[in-house]
C-alpha cells in the first residue's frame, strides 16, 4: 500500500503529473475575483471565505479525472485489481494521494491567497480548519466519481455533473464555518457537521468506489 | 497448485462468446490458447484472472496464486525501468528485481524512463513484471506482440524456467512461442451457439 502511495506521489511530482494544476487554478480564481467584483476591500472581505472555499472545491474537481483514468489507460488498473491489495485499499490510497497532491497544497497556500482577498484576521483560523476538515471529503467523494466514470473516454463532464451535487453539503458547511469565523460567531455547529460529513464519506465511500470499480473493469 | 476450469460460459458486452470451456492446468505445465480474433480468448483470460464473473461454470484456483498480464503493460512512462519493476515487486511483497532485469536483458535500460523505451523494450519490461510477482500461475494475453525473435527466445526461456520451478502458464497467442512442450487449446471448439443473453441488465453492467 505504501508502494502505491509513493508511486502516485512520485508520478504527480514528475513531468505532466499535474501537481501544480490545482494550485495554479486556485491562484487564478483568487486573483481574478477582485478584478471581477471591483477593488472594494470591505466587499472582498465579506465574500473572501466563500470565494476561497469555492476556489478550493473547483481546483479539486479539476484533477479528479486523473485519479483512475491514467491507470486505466495503461493497464495498471487491471494489474492492480489482480494484485494482492484489496480494491478498497487501492481506492483509499488513491483518495489519500489525491488529497496530498491537491487538498494539502491548497490548504498551505490559503493564508497567502486569503491575504489577496483581504480576509479579516479573525477568519484565518476557522477557514484553514474548515479546509482541513472538508477537503478530505472532496477527495474521497471525487474518487467515487472517478471510479464511476473510469473507462469512459473524456468522462470529465459526466464526472463533474455527478460529483458537484455531492460536494454541496461540504461546501455549505465549510463556507458557513469560515463565514462565522470571520464574523466572530460560534463555529461549533458547522464544524461538527463538516467533521461528520468527512468521517461518514471516508468510512463508507471507499466500499462503494471499490464496488463500482470492479463493475467497470469487467 | 493448479487451475481447474469446469464448464465455463463467458460473455463479452452481453453476448455469449464461449461455452462449456473445461480444462485443467497443472503445476509445471503450460497451455497455449489459440483461436481466431474475437473468439473470446481475452475474455476467457480475464474471467480466469477474476476480473469479470463467468456467466456459468466455475474457475477453481487460489486467486492469490495468479498473475495476469494483458494487452497493456501497466508501465508508467515517467518512472524508470527500475522504479516500475520495484513498484510491482513491492505490491506483490517481493524485494528482488535483479532476476527479472537479467532474464529480459533490461540491465542497460535500467535507469531510463519507461516512456523512452521502444515498443518491444516496453513489452520486455511488462513481461519482466511477471518475474517480480513471485506467483506460480501466469495468465498471459498475447505476451510476444512487438517482440523480436531474440526477445521471444528470452520469453520462452523465462517460461521454461518458471515451469521448471513448479509454475504454470496459460498463454493466449497467435505467434509461435517456441514452446513445443506446451499443450494446445483451441478456443474455436467452445464457440457459443446462442447469441444474446436473457439478462437484459447484464449488457449495462
Amino acid at each position: 500500500m505504501i508502494a502505491l502511495l509513493t508511486r502516485d506521489l512520485r508520478l504527480a511530482m514528475r513531468a505532466g503529473g499535474g501537481f501544480g494544476l490545482g494550485l495554479a487554478f486556485f491562484l487564478i480564481v483568487v486573483t481574478l475575483v477582485p478584478f471581477g467584483v471591483g477593488p472594494q476591500s470591505e466587499l472582498l472581505a465579506r465574500i473572501a471565505a466563500g470565494i476561497l472555499w469555492l476556489g478550493a472545491l473547483l481546483s479539486c474537481l479539476l484533477s479528479l479525472d486523473r485519479i483512475f483514468a491514467l491507470d486505466w489507460e495503461d493497464g495498471s488498473l487491471d494489474l492492480l485489481a489482480t494484485a494482492p491489495l484489496p480494491m478498497e485499499a487501492i481506492v483509499t490510497i488513491k483518495a489519500l494521494a489525491h488529497w496530498l497532491t491537491t487538498g494539502l497544497p491548497l490548504i498551505l497556500a490559503t493564508p497567502l491567497f486569503a491575504l489577496l482577498l483581504s480576509l479579516p484576521e479573525a477568519g484565518y483560523k476557522p477557514l484553514i480548519l474548515s479546509l482541513f476538515l472538508g477537503t478530505p471529503a472532496l477527495s474521497v467523494i471525487g474518487t467515487f466519481g472517478a471510479a464511476l466514470t473510469v473507462g469512459l473516454k473524456r468522462g470529465g463532464l459526466l464526472l463533474s455533473l455527478l460529483v458537484l451535487p455531492l460536494y454541496v453539503p461540504t461546501l455549505i458547511f465549510g463556507a458557513e464555518m469560515a463565514r462565522r469565523g470571520v464574523e466572530g460567531l460560534d463555529i461549533t455547529t458547522p464544524l461538527l457537521m463538516l467533521a461528520g460529513i468527512t468521517c461518514g464519506t471516508i468510512a463508507l465511500l471507499p466500499f462503494a468506489s471499490a464496488a463500482v470499480l470492479k463493475v467497470n473493469l469487467r | 497448485m493448479g487451475l481447474n476450469v469446469s464448464d465455463l460460459t463467458i460473455a463479452r458486452g452481453g453476448i455469449k462468446v464461449l461455452e462449456g470451456v473445461s480444462f485443467t492446468l497443472q503445476a509445471g505445465k503450460a497451455i497455449v490458447l489459440r483461436g481466431p480474433n474475437g473468439i473470446g480468448k481475452t475474455t476467457l483470460l480475464r474471467t480466469v484472472a477474476g476480473l469479470q464473473p463467468p456467466v456459468e461454470g466455475r474457475v477453481e484456483t487460489d486467486p492469490e496464486s495468479l498473475v495476469y498480464s494483458g494487452h497493456a503493460d501497466g508501465i508508467k512512462a515517467t518512472l524508470t525501468v527500475t522504479e516500475n519493476l520495484t513498484f510491482w515487486a513491492e505490491v506483490f511483497g517481493q524485494a528482488d528485481i535483479s532476476n527479472a532485469i537479467k532474464a529480459f536483458q533490461l540491465g542497460p535500460l535500467a535507469s531510463r524512463p519507461a516512456g523512452a523505451l521502444s515498443a518491444g523494450q516496453k513489452r520486455r519490461l511488462g513481461l519482466a513484471r511477471l518475474l517480480v510477482t513471485g506467483r506460480p500461475i501466469w495468465v498471459l494475453d498475447e505476451p510476444t506482440v512487438s517482440l523480436d525473435v531474440e526477445a521471444v527466445g528470452m520469453f520462452a526461456t523465462a517460461v521454461r524456467a518458471h515451469l521448471a520451478t513448479g509454475g504454470s502458464a496459460l498463454i493466449a497467442t497467435h505467434i509461435d512461442l517456441g514452446l513445443p512442450e506446451a499443450e494446445l487449446l483451441d478456443a474455436g471448439r467452445f464457440r457459443a451457439r446462442v447469441a444474446a443473453l436473457d439478462d437484459f441488465d447484464e449488457a449495462f453492467l
